[in-house]
């Protein structure tokens, strides 16, 4: 800020401290905002700085910009920023309101970003009373994309997408915003102000600060929507558009509070939320009591060996195939090798097809995705089937069934077909089938040490009488597979 | 802005345009109480017609900064008096009093 060049005046009204003295835009345009003329955005802009100016939090203040025309927020405004995907605004404010308790957070978005394709972001951050304050300009149209109408566009107002004017019957009704978050419990503060003359633009000034202030204070959740002119995409002069902000818009989203709950909450402070809780105490809150942790089996493993195994577990839902391939991964895990395992299943929680793709390899993991496995343990036919010309040469089908299809015989590919769920009635439940053909796995695998199996079951099955069932399965299944080689 | 000199009663407010900010909205002509801000003839570097200050009868309201949306084309000052009167009359009190 200069001293006045005339002794006798002092400087009252000058560009804010909460703006670069600078923007670090285009080499040419760094003395000006990248708005059009007349563009309420610029006079919104300079109510926030002047706010945070006034309340001394720049240097806790962040904001976070939306996408739209005011995208740009970081390159005028010098505190902290963020730019969000469109939309997305109020949850990217939630993070940084949650992880920086005490900081000014501040969502800036239009009308075509918080209530299109972010309606469900504010909604929610509003209905959680978010300690955020959310700046909302709405201008009834889409401008940076050129004039598409937005849910906030006027009933009978043109635009590229309702070139004869918007229809209740096929557009819809203008979306009020304010009036719709007003009906949540948790806001703290809405109010609907307008930048339509000097009087409104006045309001506009003390709602922003209050909203601003009230997050300041650690209040919760305040929204300041602001009717704001494009005289660009309105294809206005800039005092006509100011002019039709106050006559035509102002009948469809009628100014004023909405919400007012700051007398209450400053009473009675919304309660502090409890820390969370440290790292090192997530295992006795999950449930995974130290004894549990990776043991590390890693030196039982030949160094010299190399391993690459790629596993495919297909078959039905319900027989077990994500946890025989869960217990494939962890054992690997357990024993120092570099492991993956992806799912992959329908919708459905039983009955359904379902697959899985493990790795276990020496080296990193470039792919999850097991494309050509070695290894293929098909449950069921039509997983065989599905799966079986995708097993590379020299490796191996383990499928569960009396009989392997002759038509699915491949030279250079090793079978063994056997009724896993019958035989693994043995143990005394056939349930255990999928241990049973873990076994077999793990046998012809050989690469895994018992030690890591076994940590592998204690950690992911937490009964020990079915710990012990599948302990005797898998045994079976390695029995099994040697009976079959010799 | 020159120093109006010779005049017995000096205005309460004075104003300064920065040319090369200024985009020749309008708005402060609009917004003006007093209308002492006019569009200039002359165009800007950008090619914009800008603002200009008639030089006189400015009260230092400050509404005009408020209505430009340039964040620091237009700079406000006010008559320094022994008694403060800089800060009398702020706008919607989102406005920065004088510092002295």
């Amino acid at each position: 800020m200069s001293s006045s060049p005339v002794a006798d005046y002092t400087v009252v009204h000058a560009k804010s401290r909460s703006f670069y003295d600078r923007y670090e835009r285009k080499t040419e345009l760094q003395h000006q905002t990248h708005f059009c003329p007349g563009c309420g955005h610029g006079i919104v802009h300079k109510m926030i700085a002047a706010a945070i100016d006034e309340l001394g939090v720049q240097d806790r203040t962040i904001l976070v910009g939306p996408v739209g025309c005011s995208v740009f927020t970081y390159y005028y405004f010098d505190v902290g920023n963020v730019q969000a995907a469109h939309g997305r605004a109020p949850a990217v404010a939630t993070a940084v309101s949650r992880s920086l308790p005490g900081s000014v957070v501040i969502s800036y978005q239009g009308d075509g970003d918080l209530c299109a394709i972010g309606s469900a972001e504010i909604l929610h951050a509003a209905n959680r009373g978010e300690n955020i304050a959310v700046i909302f300009v709405n201008n009834a149209i889409y401008s940076m994309t050129g004039g598409q109408a937005a849910p906030t566009t006027l009933l009978g107002q043109k635009s590229t997408t309702t070139p004869l004017g918007r229809k209740a019957a096929t557009e819809g009704y203008p979306l009020h915003v304010s009036e719709l978050l007003a009906t949540l419990q948790a806001p703290v503060y809405i109010e609907r102000v307008g930048l339509g003359d000097n009087k409104q633009i006045a309001q506009t000034a003390r709602a922003i600060r209050r909203a601003l202030e009230n997050q300041a204070r650690g209040l919760g959740f305040s929204l300041v929507e602001v009717l704001s002119p494009c005289p660009t995409i309105w294809e206005m002069s800039p005092v006509e558009a100011q002019h039709w902000v106050r006559e035509t818009m102002e009948k469809t989203f009628p100014l004023g509070v909405f919400r007012d709950q700051t007398k209450e909450r400053l009473a009675a402070p919304k309660p502090e939320p409890a820390p969370s809780p440290a790292l090192d105490e997530l295992p006795r809150i999950l449930g995974v009591a130290d004894a549990d942790l990776p043991e590390g089996n890693a030196h039982a493993l030949d160094a010299g060996q190399t391993i690459d195994l790629q596993v495919r577990i297909a078959g039905f839902g319900g027989q077990g195939v994500l946890l025989l391939g869960e217990v494939l991964a962890e054992a690997g895990l357990d024993a120092g090798l570099e492991v993956s395992w992806l799912p992959s299943y329908g919708p459905e929680m039983r009955s359904g097809t379902s697959n899985c793709h493990v790795r276990l390899a020496r080296e990193a993991i470039d792919s999850p995705l097991v494309s050509a496995p070695n290894v293929l343990v098909a449950m069921n036919e039509p997983s065989l089937r599905k799966f079986d010309q995708s097993v590379r040469r020299g490796g191996w089908v383990i499928f569960d069934g009396e009989e392997f299809p002759a038509d699915c015989r491949r030279e250079g590919v090793h079978v063994l077909a056997l009724p896993f769920t019958e035989l693994a009635n043995g143990t005394g439940d056939k349930r255990a089938a999928n241990m049973v053909m873990l076994g077999a796995v793990l046998e012809l695998a050989g690469v895994l040490p018992e030690a890591s199996i076994a940590a592998a079951l204690r950690r992911l099955i937490r009964n020990p009488r079915w710990v012990e069932l599948d302990e005797r399965a898998i045994v079976l299944g390695r029995q099994l597979f040697q009976r079959a080689l010799a | 802005m020159k120093k109006m000199t010779g005049e017995i009663k000096k205005d309460r407010g004075m104003l300064e345009i920065d040319e090369a900010e200024c985009k020749g909205c309008g708005l402060c002509i609009e917004a003006c109480p007093p209308k002492v801000i006019a569009m200039g003839e002359r165009l800007n570097r950008y090619g914009y017609r800008t603002a200009i200050y008639a030089g006189a009868g400015c009260t230092g309201c400050g509404i005009c900064f408020m209505a430009c949306p340039e964040p620091g084309a237009i700079t406000v000052l006010r008559l320094s008096s022994p008694g403060g009167v800089a800060a009398a009359r702020t706008l919607g009190g989102a406005t920065r009093c004088a510092s002295n």
